[in-house]
């Protein structure tokens, strides 16, 4: 075990690819980031063995408490890095407005997609990308949402590159996971590194599952005035089912599965113990492509038949909203900047990372002469499965790779590799830098878009790694947005746009004020019956004495 | 409520009240024979295998060892409703259905599974009395966060009646196997339900058979007794039911309980001692149908619909 208060003296910059990683808390060696120093001071001030023994105390109660995740048929407790990431609150905050404007384009992107298709007439976007994606689903189309939200929750992947800026990495809108584990791994924090919150002003996020209740009343048919939400899992066995348990929990509404709905007369009713009663908000963390055997996948058991077309006649909102697909895909994602221009007329506060169109030859040949710098993925894959990174994969790998895209140019993107930017990870009984991205969650309630502060951070474990995916042996990181000196405290809570403020603690002046001079307990705690009457218990000793036992009552 | 989480309650109730009393059973009868030099050990341990309704795992009755039965009882996956797997199974419903309890109460039954299981083996990590000792103590901590973190809800109700159906069954179990052979140590009985210093407190006095029976089946304040436990499901089920016509309540179970509580509420307390080769198999039996009535009432209730694909792809519903 190392000495204390050298545990940051080893750390060394990452260089992939003979790259300079943006470090999230070094400039350079020894000379922290604005805003990371009392960070890096108490991480100084301890020893490896400090570390070690709040990992293993972490680890205890993460499996106490269920929070585990399965990895190669195993459960383990769910991996949460010991040391925070840091993001300042001017960066914060012009990320929160990149995020919004993108939410914003995409949800009248997807209006229009299951709509007019106004983009396509006026030759924006062609209309083949739509027709041709997997996720464009005929039987989403010409159903209004009732509050006209179709992404009722995003969750926008970004990874910040070697200028230091952020890049959107992809965007997510059907069921993008992970929130549950921000919320766990910051009440996780709180226990192992109470000294940490101390020295920072951290933003809460335990505000989410509010957000997210209020979101999916909001999208309520029209006519329910006390609409009944459920959550809907495909089950026990699905790798988020704590996320969906841990969601229907804080929002105290029922978990169903797909067994638990029926559907007739063109409801659906979930089956309580007290008979029959009407759903009607499903926020579903199921696919589209499970959903509804009778649309969709036939031979799937973790859907309800009848789904959709309860959902067409406009009895049942679903959330996220069916078909949403068809905008997350990699290679919609390439037209987003032009999406925002388009529909909003502002210019995208938040950048794409270069990626190249494989449908248009030049672009092909070009990237098909550049294989080896550039990284590849499938356009309707996720959690990391599929990807090719040039410049690790083999000769083998690259040439079936090339057979592919030729074959399926569709199918695949190319993308500029991004030097992910790193931090200080607690790895092998030592702090290293590790490639991270961050995943932040919006919530549309139709009257705004309010984001979650700080989002999902994800660490590649392995050294040099850029695959950030828990499916993939990655861990994760609490995300601390460090309030700003100026702000918050003066800003009231808006609604939609505003962001969690401390609205719990009473005004200056309100009425929760206790008056002064008043003790704080009424009246003080009640004593019991006295124990035994002094005089009783001194002749009970003499009496015992006097048997010549030689002890007191007490002593034994 | 959701009729799947109705069900998984009630069984996450059962499991718990299973494996707490076979570990309160297994206790005080290994303490039993380690006491007292008894005429014969194979006999005792067969007896207590067929009243718990589990396959003996020797096939010479002869030479059944108490290890062999404890084994079996307690530490055997391969045996449903050994202690573990009645934990294993408490926690796995408790999993699916965990949104639906309060955090602690999943915390306590994760804790008891991830502690059976931490050492690899169950078996080989904890001695016998060791185990008895957790799995007590963590029914209690259960139990105690049931009724101290769950409103008297739906939820709470039905983990009560499952607790309480599955507390009459072990007990009428375990009388009828100590009153079928020769007369039973009638203060190794009432330990097994922690009843014996209650049972002094009530009687001040050493127990013989007809009272110990007595204050097991029919005592009104004593919270493992038959009557107790009846009493208590009854009462839940009439709060998930609360509406009785003119001709009394329509809900099966709660009839069948009634009923139940009912003879033994007015029985002739003098004929108890004579009417208990009959009174013993009949509360098993109620028990179970009971448990079948509650099934059919709220865990299935709900019409079947049949969906058919037509040729054209046109759905079609019928309700049946």
């Amino acid at each position: 075990m190392r000495r204390m208060g050298d545990l940051l003296d080893g750390y060394s910059l990452a260089h992939p690819y003979g790259r300079n990683a943006w470090d999230e808390m070094f400039e350079d060696r020894g000379s922290p980031r604005p805003g990371t120093k009392a960070l890096c001071d108490i991480l100084q001030s301890l020893s490896g063995a400090e570390l070690e023994s709040r990992a293993s105390a972490r680890d205890r109660m993460f499996r106490d408490r269920g929070i585990t995740f399965q990895l190669s048929g195993e459960e383990r407790p769910f991996p949460l890095d010991l040391i925070p990431r840091l993001i300042v609150d001017e960066e914060w905050q012009e990320l929160e407005r990149g995020i919004v404007q993108r939410v914003k384009a995409l949800e009248a992107l997807l209006a229009d997609v299951y709509g007019a298709g106004r983009i396509f007439s006026d030759g924006v976007i062609p209309r083949r990308l739509v027709t041709s994606s997997e996720h464009f689903h005929r039987a989403a189309w010409g159903i209004e949402p009732p509050n006209g939200v179709r992404v009722h929750v995003a969750g926008i992947d970004v990874v910040r590159g070697e200028d230091g800026h952020f890049y959107v990495l992809e965007d997510n809108l059907r069921c993008p996971s992970g929130v549950s584990y921000v919320i766990e791994n910051r009440r996780m924090m709180a226990r192992i590194f109470p000294e940490l919150f101390a020295s920072h002003r951290v933003t809460a996020v335990d505000g989410y599952p509010a957000k997210l209740l209020e979101a999916l009343r909001a999208a309520a048919p029209p006519g329910v005035a006390d609409p009944t939400v459920v959550v809907m899992t495909p089950g026990v066995y699905n790798s988020a089912f704590f996320e969906h348990s841990f969601l229907a929990r804080q929002m105290g509404v029922e978990l169903v599965e797909g067994r638990d709905l029926l559907c007739h007369s063109g409801r659906v009713y979930m089956r309580t113990s007290d008979g029959e009663r009407e759903v009607h908000v499903i926020y579903r963390r199921v696919d589209d492509e499970f959903l509804d055997p009778l649309h969709f996948r036939s031979d799937s058991l973790v859907g309800c038949p009848g789904l959709i077309n309860v959902a067409r006649s406009g009895n049942v909102t679903l959330a996220n909203a069916v078909g949403n697909g068809v905008a997350d895909d990699k290679l919609t994602y390439t037209y987003v900047p032009e999406a925002i221009r388009y529909y909003l007329g502002e210019e995208p506060i938040l950048r794409n990372v270069a990626t190249y169109r494989l449908e248009d030859p030049e672009q092909l040949a070009y990237t098909l002469a550049r294989m080896d710098e550039l990284v590849f993925k499938p356009v309707s894959g996720s959690g990391g499965y599929g990807i090719v990174i040039g410049p690790e994969a083999t000769d083998e790998q690259l040439a079936s790779l090339r057979q592919n895209l030729t074959v399926n140019p569709r199918g695949w993107i190319a993308q500029e590799l991004v030097a992910l930017s790193t931090a200080p990870t607690w790895v092998d009984n030592r702090i290293a830098p590790r490639h991270l991205d961050l995943r932040p969650f919006a919530i549309n309630d139709g009257n705004g878009i309010w984001v979650l502060p700080g989002g999902l951070t994800r660490v590649a474990l392995p050294e040099g790694g850029l695959v950030v995916n828990s499916s993939q042996g990655g861990g994760s990181k609490d995300t601390w947005v460090i309030a700003g000196s100026s702000r918050r405290k003066a800003k009231a809570p808006t609604g939609g746009h505003g962001r969690e403020v401390a609205s719990n603690a009473p005004a200056p002046g309100s009425s929760l004020r206790r008056p002064s001079g008043l003790p704080v307990g009424v009246f003080d705690p009640e004593p019991g019956p006295s124990w035994e009457d002094p005089d009783r218990l001194h002749q009970q000793e003499r009496q015992q004495q006097q048997a010549g036992h030689g002890q007191g009552p007490l002593s034994c | 409520m959701l009729s799947r989480i109705a069900e998984s309650l009630f069984w996450i109730g059962r499991y718990v009240e299973r494996a707490e009393d076979t570990a309160r059973i297994l206790d005080v009868h290994v303490h039993h024979l380690l006491e007292t030099q008894v005429e014969s050990e194979a006999e005792l341990c067969a007896r207590l295998l067929a009243v718990m309704g589990v396959k003996a795992p020797e096939a010479d009755p002869e030479r059944l060892t108490s290890q062999q039965v404890v084994d079996r009882l307690a530490f055997d996956v391969g045996n449903p409703s050994s202690i573990v797997s009645s934990l294993v199974a408490a926690r796995a419903n408790a999993r699916g259905v965990s949104e639906a309890i309060s955090s602690e109460l999943w915390e306590a039954l994760n804790v008891t599974y991830n502690t059976i299981f931490a050492e690899g083996t169950p078996s080989t990590a904890f001695s016998a009395y060791s185990f008895f000792r957790f799995v007590k103590e963590r029914a209690a901590v259960i139990s105690g966060l049931i009724d101290s973190t769950m409103s008297r809800d739906d939820a709470w109700r039905f983990m009560v009646v499952g607790r309480s159906l599955e507390r009459v069954d072990m007990l009428a179990r375990l009388l009828a196997a100590a009153t079928s052979g020769p007369e039973p140590d009638w203060v190794v009985l009432l330990r097994s339900f922690s009843a014996h210093e209650a049972f002094l407190r009530t009687y001040r006095r050493e127990p013989e058979g007809a009272l110990a029976a007595q204050f097991l089946l029919l005592d009104r304040l004593f919270p493992r007794s038959a009557f107790f436990s009846l009493r208590a499901a009854e009462d839940c089920l009439a709060e998930l039911d609360p509406i009785s016509g003119r001709l009394g309540p329509s809900d099966e179970g709660r009839r069948v309980l009634g009923r139940l509580r009912t003879t033994l509420e007015f029985i002739q307390v003098s004929e108890l001692m004579f009417e208990l080769p009959e009174l013993l198999p009949d509360l098993q039996r109620q028990c179970a149908a009971a448990s079948m009535a509650v099934a059919t009432r709220y865990f299935r209730k709900t019409n079947v619909v049949e969906w058919t694909m037509e040729r054209e792809g046109v759905e079609g519903v019928s309700s049946r």
